[in-house]
């Protein structure tokens, strides 16, 4: 056991995506809670570990284009995107309430969620929902991945081989956001389905993403499209813009999902469950919307 | 590979350590502090849950290498003077244990809500200790317990703090 490697631990982003190119055999870890749960059950033998938990910075988060837009750093935990992130990211911050546990929250992160890349990850249908971009680094540069076309594939990513992802850039909301997920319990729960929607009031904008449904986190088109035609002029006061909408809106969602059964949940389940969550979100929304217009 | 850590105040320099080892077996089988349990090895149960630096984490998805130079600090480290910490006391008192294996991390799980939050409401709690699993169905106790211990630290000072 003795000997088989070693964990690297960069104290600088330079040297962590220096180390990241040298060492391929090295996964990068930083939260652990994905990683290490399949190093646990013997699923994952890394030759090394990449420890991100002490490069300076990795753990801020900050504003950006005049505040329209918030860069949160690959070490930041869900439980300060709780803390202090609800303001300008209100369904992220609902996403990361759902996730595991505190001890959980503690150490899982945004990015970490993002490179596991797993259907069910709490934060992409939000990602999605707010057209966020992963921002990945090797030595060969920086790019920004929209977060369209990040998920390749169940657990399978656009990231490159040498890549680290060094921040998530998420729009800051400029009206009203929502997240459901449903599973067997409220805690310590892998979605069995989730929703995100974000009213972009300022961009006339309807934005949506689905978890857990199909073999990648999935945007619902057509459900956007509807509802921006629905809202066309009457994104500042939603009056009239009612349950039947909010009906249509849902039955759209429903159709967008690629649903298999699973041990967590049958298809036609998957299926029903998102049309009531996207009819629900967009009611809540709506309530917001409307409040925030009468305010 | 060596890692340097301090574990309940006292510094550790050990060797040999193998690069995927978690924190909790590090703990329970190179530092010999077994009050940490392992249960499920995936952050179900929160058997294993200790501070890292003063946060609330499962230790068995913690790996070694990584508290380099880190102050952690396990259930055995939570009281003072060979007494133990008033949570414990509390846990003692409403007979909150069955057959205790969750209770360690329990306790952990415990004193973190209450440095931070010395009078939570029951939700909050629930909430809080949602992270630890109780396979007897003993939560009532539990609850008990943690109610009498923000009971009795109206008059006491809790010891040792929890960023998170």
């Amino acid at each position: 056991m003795q000997g088989s490697g070693s964990v690297l631990r960069p104290a600088s982003w330079g040297d962590a995506v220096l180390l990241r190119s040298q060492h391929p055999e090295a996964s990068p870890i930083c939260g652990g809670t994905d990683l290490m749960v399949d190093v646990n059950f013997g699923r994952a033998r890394p030759g090394a570990l990449l420890d991100l938990t002490a490069v300076a910075g990795i753990d801020s988060w900050e504003l950006m284009d005049g505040g329209r837009t918030v860069r949160i750093g690959a070490g930041v935990c869900f439980a300060r995107v709780i803390d202090e992130l609800a303001g300008q990211c209100p369904a992220l911050a609902q996403a990361a309430r759902t996730v595991g546990s505190p001890q959980i929250r503690n150490r899982g992160t945004v990015a970490g969620n993002l490179a596991t890349a797993s259907p069910a990850g709490d934060s992409h249908p939000v990602l999605l929902a707010c057209w966020g971009r992963v921002e990945a680094e090797s030595v060969r540069g920086l790019r920004l991945i929209d977060i369209d076309d990040f998920f390749v594939g169940p657990k399978r990513s656009a990231l490159e081989p040498d890549e680290l992802i060094r921040a998530v850039r998420v729009p800051a909301a400029t009206g009203p956001q929502q997240f459901a997920k449903v599973g067997p319990r409220n805690a310590m729960v892998i979605a069995t389905t989730s929703f995100a929607l974000n009213l972009d009031v300022a961009g006339r904008r309807a934005g949506t993403g689905i978890g857990s449904a199909g073999p990648t986190p999935l945007r619902a088109r057509g459900a956007e499209q509807m509802l921006e035609e629905a809202l066309a002029d009457r994104w500042d006061g939603p009056r009239g813009v009612g349950e039947s909408v909010a009906q249509e809106f849902g039955a759209l969602v429903a159709e967008a999902a690629s649903p298999i059964d699973d041990v967590r949940g049958s298809a036609a389940y998957r299926r029903h469950a998102l049309a009531v969550l996207g009819r629900r979100c967009l009611s809540w929304a709506l309530a917001d919307l409307e409040a925030a217009g009468a305010a | 590979m060596r890692v340097n850590v301090t574990v309940n105040g006292v510094a550790h320099r050990v060797d040999h350590v193998w690069a995927l080892e978690s924190l909790l077996d590090f703990l329970r089988e190179r530092v010999g502090l077994r009050g940490t349990k392992n249960a499920c090895e995936q952050g179900e149960c929160g058997s294993c849950s200790v501070y890292v630096d003063g946060v609330l984490v499962c230790s068995c998805l913690v790996a070694a290498g990584q508290v380099e130079g880190c102050s952690v600090v396990t259930v055995e480290g939570l009281g003072s003077g060979g007494e133990v910490h008033p949570v414990q006391q509390a846990f003692l008192d409403a007979g909150a244990v069955q057959c205790g294996f969750c209770t360690p991390g329990v306790i952990v799980s415990a004193h973190c809500l209450l440095a931070r939050n010395p009078d939570p409401d029951e939700l909050t709690v629930r909430e809080e200790l949602s992270g630890n699993l109780c396979r007897c169905t003993g939560y009532q106790k539990i609850l008990h317990a943690v109610s009498l211990a923000a009971a009795r630290a109206g008059d006491a000072t809790m010891t040792g703090g929890c960023e998170r």
